[in-house]
């Protein structure tokens, strides 16, 4: 048989890839254990416990941190996330219509508001536009002004990943529509859109997750000690206490939120595979 | 059967790109009348019938049903695809919606009917193609030739005036075949004007009024299925039959350059 005549062959000299494989895993996981140990042993633990979780400083920020903070971030997420999908929407129709100035416009406007850091964006909105419109006051104050800072870099991304969704929807499904008598609009509206956002609900919930932790750049239009948000909340705390200890607060504060969110979108991520088949 | 004909294509050309696809067709078709299409992959028989309600925009030539021009500019295309129903050879059903979603939708949003006459209508068509108890399923859940007759119950509620099916049993398990050709023999019998792009020869003999095949875009032979499949006048009507009848017996041949899916030139 073929395999007793490579057993009865001489061995060659060396491992075999059997022994090969497991000394390669091996080493491995000494490396990973090796780095961790050293890591945990350099570490100096007490001054990183001193400045980073002083106990009565994070119980003090309770229930503020929460009630007030948390919630503001929250509520500038959400504002920025529902403009960003009405406008990203927007965006992707026109970037998919048949007019030539729309697709252009759509795709300079994805193209820029993707290219730009966010930070730049809410420094213009905060300074640029009250220049350039003196008296003009953006609708809902601070939160106004963060859902369209928030919003307008949320859009350039969502327009993307909307106008992919509309597009893997089979073509049939439009001319199943339009054979049934569905005009264009309402045949997108009716059967292609909802099918669409099917496909994309796991990018969109990332793309949530994202602005959960830009909503942080609000601190770069000057806020009011009620509109503040985890990240200002944390920092002007930390300066007053001469401690860090609220930026660790903040910070498991974001966790608290987007590892519930990750763990959503990987499950509907799972779900979606399994609809397709 | 001019006066009465609920089809009409006359001059009918179609290009993609340089592609010539359709090179003048003229066809009639009367109203209750059985028309199959058959022929060779790449012949534009596909590419006639989506012409017939125009989700192929014809380069040359006028499509008339039920006396209004489709190919006139002005024509109010929506208004008219309402009268044509249509199945398609991968079904098309709306995969988020229910089976009775799948036809009450279409009636709501663009026949403006109310909730329960949109039921009602759903019902009686899914009971014409014994599917009644699928009413509640997502299409994902239904076997190929179910889905196919929940698409064609779903087109018989918009109560078209023509039916066109395109390669309605193409993409269906050969056990499957059965139940869809029985639902479309049933609407034949009930006098609906249809036409059949198919490769169901069996179909095409006993149903079909008139079959007419066609190759390389234009309508080589069209008659009464005796004469077309029976005995056939064109040779390449019988090259093609023979091919199809006995698949096995044929012989490797050139490719023939003004076939559609070739790039032989």
């Amino acid at each position: 048989m073929a395999d007793t005549d490579v057993r009865l062959q001489p061995r060659k000299k060396g491992l075999t890839r059997r022994q090969k494989r497991s000394l390669s895993r091996g080493a491995q996981y000494v490396v990973f254990v090796g780095a961790v140990i050293a890591f945990a042993v350099s570490a100096d633990w007490d001054r990183l416990k001193n400045q980073f979780a002083q106990w009565d400083i994070a119980k003090e920020m309770f229930p503020d941190v929460i009630t007030l903070a948390l919630k503001n971030t929250v509520l500038y997420t959400l504002s920025g996330f529902a403009f960003g999908l009405v406008l990203g929407m927007v965006i992707a129709l026109m970037r998919l219509s048949s007019v030539g100035p729309y697709r252009w416009f759509a795709g300079v406007y994805i193209e820029i508001f993707r290219g730009l850091p966010a930070l730049l964006i809410f420094i213009f909105i905060g300074v640029a536009v009250p220049l350039a419109f003196p008296g003009t006051e953006i609708p809902g104050g601070t939160y106004g002004k963060v859902a369209l800072a928030l919003g307008l870099v949320a859009a350039a991304y969502m327009a993307e990943t909307i106008r992919a969704g509309i597009q893997a929807v089979p073509k049939g499904q439009m001319e199943a529509a339009r054979s049934l008598g569905f005009s264009p609009a309402r045949a997108m509206v009716s059967i292609i859109i909802p099918q669409a956002f099917r496909i994309i609900l796991p990018p969109l919930t990332n793309e949530l997750v994202l602005l959960f932790k830009d909503s942080s750049l609000v601190l770069f239009l000057g806020v009011t000690l009620e509109e503040r948000e985890l990240s200002k909340y944390g920092r002007d705390l930390a300066s007053q206490t001469a401690n860090s200890t609220p930026i660790l607060v903040a910070g498991l504060c974001y966790l608290l939120v987007t590892i519930p969110l990750g763990f959503v979108v990987r499950r509907m991520e799972a779900k979606a595979q399994e609809a397709v088949r | 059967m001019t006066g009465t004909a609920e089809i009409q294509v006359r001059g009918l050309h179609k290009s993609f790109g340089d592609n010539e696809v359709l090179k003048g067709i003229d066809l009639e078709i009367g109203r209750g009348e059985v028309v199959c299409v058959i022929g060779p992959s790449g012949s534009g028989k596909s590419t006639l019938l989506r012409c017939v309600n125009l989700l192929e925009e014809p380069t040359k030539g006028q499509v008339f049903v039920g006396g209004t021009e489709l190919t006139d500019p002005d024509v109010d295309i929506d208004a008219v695809r309402r009268r044509i129903g249509m199945v398609f050879q991968q079904f098309n059903l709306f995969p988020h919606l229910t089976v009775t979603e799948n036809l009450t939708l279409p009636q709501r949003r663009v026949l403006r009917r109310g909730k329960a006459e949109a039921a009602k209508v759903a019902a009686e068509n899914l009971e014409r193609v014994g599917l009644t108890e699928k009413a509640g399923a997502y299409p994902a859940s239904l076997s190929g030739g179910q889905q196919q007759r929940v698409a064609i119950a779903r087109s018989l509620s918009m109560g078209p005036e023509v039916m066109l099916f395109d390669e309605p049993t193409s993409a269906l398990d050969p056990e499957l075949v059965g139940d869809v050709l029985a639902v479309m023999r049933m609407l034949a019998n009930e006098g609906m004007t249809m036409m059949v792009v198919t490769h169901e020869m069996t179909f095409a003999r006993e149903v079909a009024d008139r079959v007419v095949f066609m190759d390389g875009g234009v309508i080589v032979e069209d008659g009464v299925p005796a004469q077309v499949i029976g005995n056939p006048s064109h040779e390449r009507t019988r090259h093609f039959l023979s091919r199809l009848l006995d698949p096995a017996m044929a012989d490797v041949e050139e490719e023939i350059s003004d076939q559609n899916g070739g790039d032989s030139d």
